[in-house]
């Protein structure tokens, strides 16, 4: 991949900034999320939440299914392989998919690599519970970074305790003098010369979304509050009441996360939330995966 | 010192305030009518997705004070989607955007993500040798009255134009480090 490519994806992802990104099954969910003002779509089989309750490998989805929701819309389409799964990602590379989401959500191929995501043109969002690990992504090639949350819950608390851990390891790699970046490195297992990009600019390279567990407008508001560049909305908008006025909701809260009193109408009326589940209460945790 | 309002319901709002700010401009962001009621010499509509953007538009009620505005002669620069929501017709059917250029617009126009490019070419009074950075980008199929101008092209392909103080480009002067389009913005106010 070209110094080009990778500035092209890199700049993709700068074009999402300040939107939505929703996960869809099918090609009538596609159209309820782009009429809503979703900046792109995840396209899957299932979302997370009935990943979780169906067990079992939950893999790539199918090709022709992408290609529905490809056909149903003009915003940008991404797709989920899995972790290390280099061949589902050339398959979707293949089908020209927008953006690759490498997964914790799906089950993991290998325990212990990432994919190389620098050798493909097209361009990965990876998840990450904190700087070391987003910085691992970027150095293996992705050009989008999402907090990993604890997708399918339907509880924002993990996202949030990774954007802060994500933000205050930020901050901190911003105070080092330069002679104490190398030590940080290590101690982040990263790549040394992002950590000095890190240092020297105070921000991640790429941009940075909140994923996992996002459910109402607050929540949204949430994680743009704690820094979040947008947001990823799973399971939280197709397993509510009223996915399409929910779904124009979160859009419009993310727009304007710091106007309390429009965050006041959003959250009026919007029908049931998803029925979440603890952390606490489930056996999986999807964000240990792949660290 | 010139007042720039920047739309930014979605999309790179940021990186056009940057830009605006390192040539002197003071900008402010609008995201809502009483945002949009704040003196202004200047709008700017930043590339995102139209769609996103457009909806957002509307649910705010933004669209029609903004359209008035920009027909009132409110100077006005769109990058990429902001082309699109400046354009007034697609593919030859109206559009109900801002629809205040006369343009015909092409959406996606190069394809899918695979397919964005970078280039560099020549824009009619601006310079040459300009950075032109196409995302999902789209194109202009042809223009619609005698008051636009064709600014730069691409193979054959429309890519920059103005229609008196509206100017719109399909590629995205605000990443890179060029500032000549932004200053030949400001030059209009």
């Amino acid at each position: 991949m070209t110094e080009n490519r990778v500035d092209l994806n890199r700049q993709l992802a700068q074009m999402l900034k300040g939107g939505v990104i929703m996960d869809v099954t099918s090609p009538e969910q596609a159209r309820i999320a782009e009429d809503a003002g979703a900046c792109a779509v995840m396209a899957l089989e299932r979302i997370p939440a009935d990943i979780r309750a169906a067990g079992g490998v939950a893999r790539m989805s199918d090709p022709a299914m992408i290609r529905g929701i490809q056909e149903a819309v003009s915003i940008p389409v991404m797709a989920k392989c899995r972790i290390g799964h280099t061949a589902e990602a050339a398959i979707l590379e293949a089908i020209d998919i927008d953006y690759i989401d490498e997964s914790e959500v799906l089950t993991p191929a290998d325990n212990v690599h990432h994919i190389d995501k620098a050798s493909f043109a097209v361009p990965f969002v990876c998840g990450a519970r904190n700087l070391g690990e987003a910085l691992r992504r970027i150095g293996e090639g992705a050009t989008m970074i999402r907090t990993k949350g604890e997708a399918g819950t339907g509880d924002v608390a993990q996202a949030v305790s990774h954007m802060r851990q994500m933000m205050s390891d930020i901050r901190r790699v911003a105070s080092l003098s330069p002679d104490e970046v190398y030590d940080a490195a290590k101690n982040l297992q990263a790549p040394l010369e992002l950590v000095h990009y890190v240092r020297t600019h105070g921000r991640l390279p790429v941009v940075n979304f909140a994923a996992g567990g996002v459910a109402t407008p607050a929540d949204a508001a949430l994680m743009m509050m704690l820094g979040a560049d947008g947001v990823f909305v799973g399971s939280g908008i197709f397993k509510s009441g009223n996915p399409a006025k929910r779904a124009r909701a979160i859009v419009q809260a993310v727009a304007n996360f710091s106007d309390a009193k429009m965050l006041a109408d959003l959250s009026t009326d919007l029908g049931e939330a998803m029925v979440g589940i603890n952390p606490q209460e489930i056996a999986l945790l999807m964000a240990e995966r792949g660290v | 010192m010139k007042r720039i309002a920047i739309l930014a319901l979605q999309g790179a709002f940021a990186e056009h305030a940057a830009m605006l700010n390192r040539l002197g401009a003071e900008t402010h962001y609008v995201r809502s009518l009483s945002d949009w009621l704040m003196p202004k010499d200047a709008l700017v509509i930043p590339g995102g997705e139209s769609t996103s953007q457009l909806t957002l538009l509307r649910a705010l009620d933004l669209l029609q004070p903004v359209r008035t505005a920009i027909l009132d002669g409110l100077p006005v620069f769109g990058t990429c989607a902001g082309l699109i929501l400046l354009a007034r017709d697609e593919d030859g059917t109206p559009r109900d955007g801002l629809a205040t250029l006369d343009v015909d617009v092409h959406r996606n126009a190069y394809g899918r993500q695979i397919a964005s490019f970078h280039t560099i070419g020549a824009v009619d009074g601006v310079g040459q040798d300009v950075p032109m950075t196409f995302i999902r980008a789209p194109y202009v199929n042809a223009v619609r009255s005698a008051d636009v101008h064709v600014l730069a092209t691409h193979e054959g392909r429309i890519t920059a134009v103005r229609q008196n103080r509206q100017l719109a480009t399909a590629f995205h002067p605000e990443l890179t480090d060029d500032t000549r389009i932004h200053e030949y913005f400001l030059s209009f106010l």
